[in-house]
């Protein structure tokens, strides 16, 4: 197994407050605004998001974290996550303009799985995505809104986001 | 989770058991929500095959099993071909032919759930046979408990009523000592087994020593098919001896935790004040029932498809 790291710990901040900056440049309302993180490390990317839009613009942004593992199709072939989590959406998404948060977009399978689960909460306004990695090979009509970083990838490697929270320290790694 | 079916608590493993119970929770959450139907069994076929009455176990499980999206066939033996005669393993092996991939029992005869397991290729769920186990009533009873007390280990929880014939008793007993309780059965002596003792259960006739030593007392109930056949004389012979009453809970300093698996004979095994009071978490135990049951169906249903 060989292991190449692509972005460090200052990128990865870097790009989170970046996509911070883009999400606040693009939402004028932040009332009608909320940020769902995707279980795992996808709710404590969107932690620090939310975090800084609140700096940014003095506000107190709903958010919430989801886990799919229910709602995916793939769920029964899928042994790496079949311990699941809770999911924590404690406000109403009706009407809601809902930005999801993940790490790495692949198949699109995921992002897909948690649209269904948000419609299980309500019917929400719009949801938009914004994902660290986007690293290609999509199997369904899913695109991210805002995009850390694109990483072409064949399908035989991996891409893992780790986050300070659960890995020890921030980065991006390429395994081959 | 390890297990390929769910026929009792007894031989199922520690780290399974606290698997079902922890995963109940997550699918309580979910039965909060607007819309509580998830995916996750999508075209999965699960044969509800009940050889004995049943209300509660049976919606519980029809429900847990259609807010997981499963598709869902309901037997029930009194207007099956069983009246005409056939075996259970003729009635299973046709069943089987039919390609189902999980069926949840409920026989009178103990152990009909394990002999099925020889019978057909699918998922066993073991909704009560006999008088041996009801392993999803003591998932949900151990559920309720740690809702409650955020823990399982070390508390000491009273069982009252007639042991002898209860399989909610025996799966209890079984699941609650597995994960670290300690257990003390109550009743009238001849309906407690002789040699309980043997299962890790301390004994006790006396309904007030019960409650003093108790943090939970979970209330069987008593069956009146039972009463005038010599077994137990009279609901207020009953009620006077062992029924929890407002002025035996009102004796002890500590306010224990009061549940029963349903369905309630108020004023015989509990009062009716009892019942409805703070205490009694007895309506929590019902809605932790489809969530167990979610739970269990889940995990086995999940796990099948994983070996293949």
């Amino acid at each position: 197994m060989n292991k190449n790291i692509i972005l460090d710990s200052q990128n990865v901040e870097n790009i989170i407050t970046r996509i911070s900056h883009e999400i606040v440049e693009k939402n004028y309302d932040m009332d009608d605004l909320c940020i769902v993180g995707i279980r795992s490390r996808g709710d404590m990317i969107s932690e620090r998001i939310v975090k800084k839009i609140n700096k940014i613009n003095n506000c107190n942004l709903k958010s919430g974290y989801i886990d799919v593992t229910f709602y995916r199709d793939d769920f029964m072939s899928n042994l790496g996550s079949h311990k699941i989590g809770p999911s924590n959406i404690n406000f109403d998404v009706n009407n809601q303009n809902v930005i999801l948060i993940d790490d790495v977009l692949y198949t699109g399978r995921t992002i897909k799985a948690a649209m269904d689960e948000i419609f299980s909460y309500g019917r929400p306004g719009s949801i938009e995505l914004g994902v660290v990695i986007d690293r290609g090979h999509r199997e369904l009509p899913i695109k991210a809104n805002y995009i850390g970083k694109n990483i072409p990838t064949s399908k035989k490697e991996n891409v893992h986001v780790n986050i300070k929270e659960v890995d020890g320290s921030d980065g991006v790694v390429l395994i081959k | 989770m390890e297990a390929k079916h769910l026929i009792g608590l007894e031989h199922l493993s520690i780290e399974d058991t606290a698997e079902i119970i922890d995963t109940g929770f997550i699918f309580r959450d979910i039965l909060e929500r607007p819309i509580k139907r998830i995916p996750t069994l999508t075209g999965k076929n699960i044969l509800n095959l009940f050889f004995e009455n049943s209300t509660r176990t049976k919606i519980s499980f029809e429900l847990a099993e259609k807010r997981l999206s499963a598709d869902v066939t309901n037997f029930s033996a009194s207007s099956s071909s069983v009246k005409k005669g056939e075996s259970l393993k003729d009635t299973i092996q046709n069943i089987h032919s039919m390609k189902m991939d999980c069926v949840v029992m409920r026989h009178p005869v103990p152990g009909s759930c394990y002999q099925l397991t020889n019978y057909v290729d699918s998922v066993v769920v073991n909704a009560g046979d006999g008088t041996h186990e009801h392993p999803t009533q003591a998932l949900l009873d151990m559920m309720s408990i740690k809702e409650k007390f955020g823990k399982i280990k070390g508390l000491n929880v009273g069982i009252v009523g007639d042991i002898l014939h209860s399989r909610v008793a025996l799966s209890n007993i079984f699941g609650l000592l597995k994960l670290g309780a300690k257990v003390r059965v109550c009743g009238p002596p001849h309906l407690i087994q002789r040699n309980i003792q043997e299962l890790g259960v301390s004994v006790t006739y006396d309904v007030d020593e019960l409650i003093e030593w108790a943090d939970v007392v979970n209330v069987l109930r008593i069956q009146r098919e039972r009463m005038g056949v010599g077994i137990i004389p009279s609901v207020r012979e009953y009620r006077d001896f062992f029924g929890i009453t407002r002025a035996r809970l009102k004796n002890h300093k500590k306010e224990i935790v009061i549940m029963h698996p349903g369905p309630i004979n108020r004023g015989v095994e509990i009062d009716s004040a009892v019942a409805d009071c703070d205490q009694a978490i007895i309506l929590n135990q019902v809605l932790n029932g489809v969530a167990v049951r979610m739970s269990v169906l889940y995990l086995l249903l999940g796990n099948n498809e994983l070996e293949k």
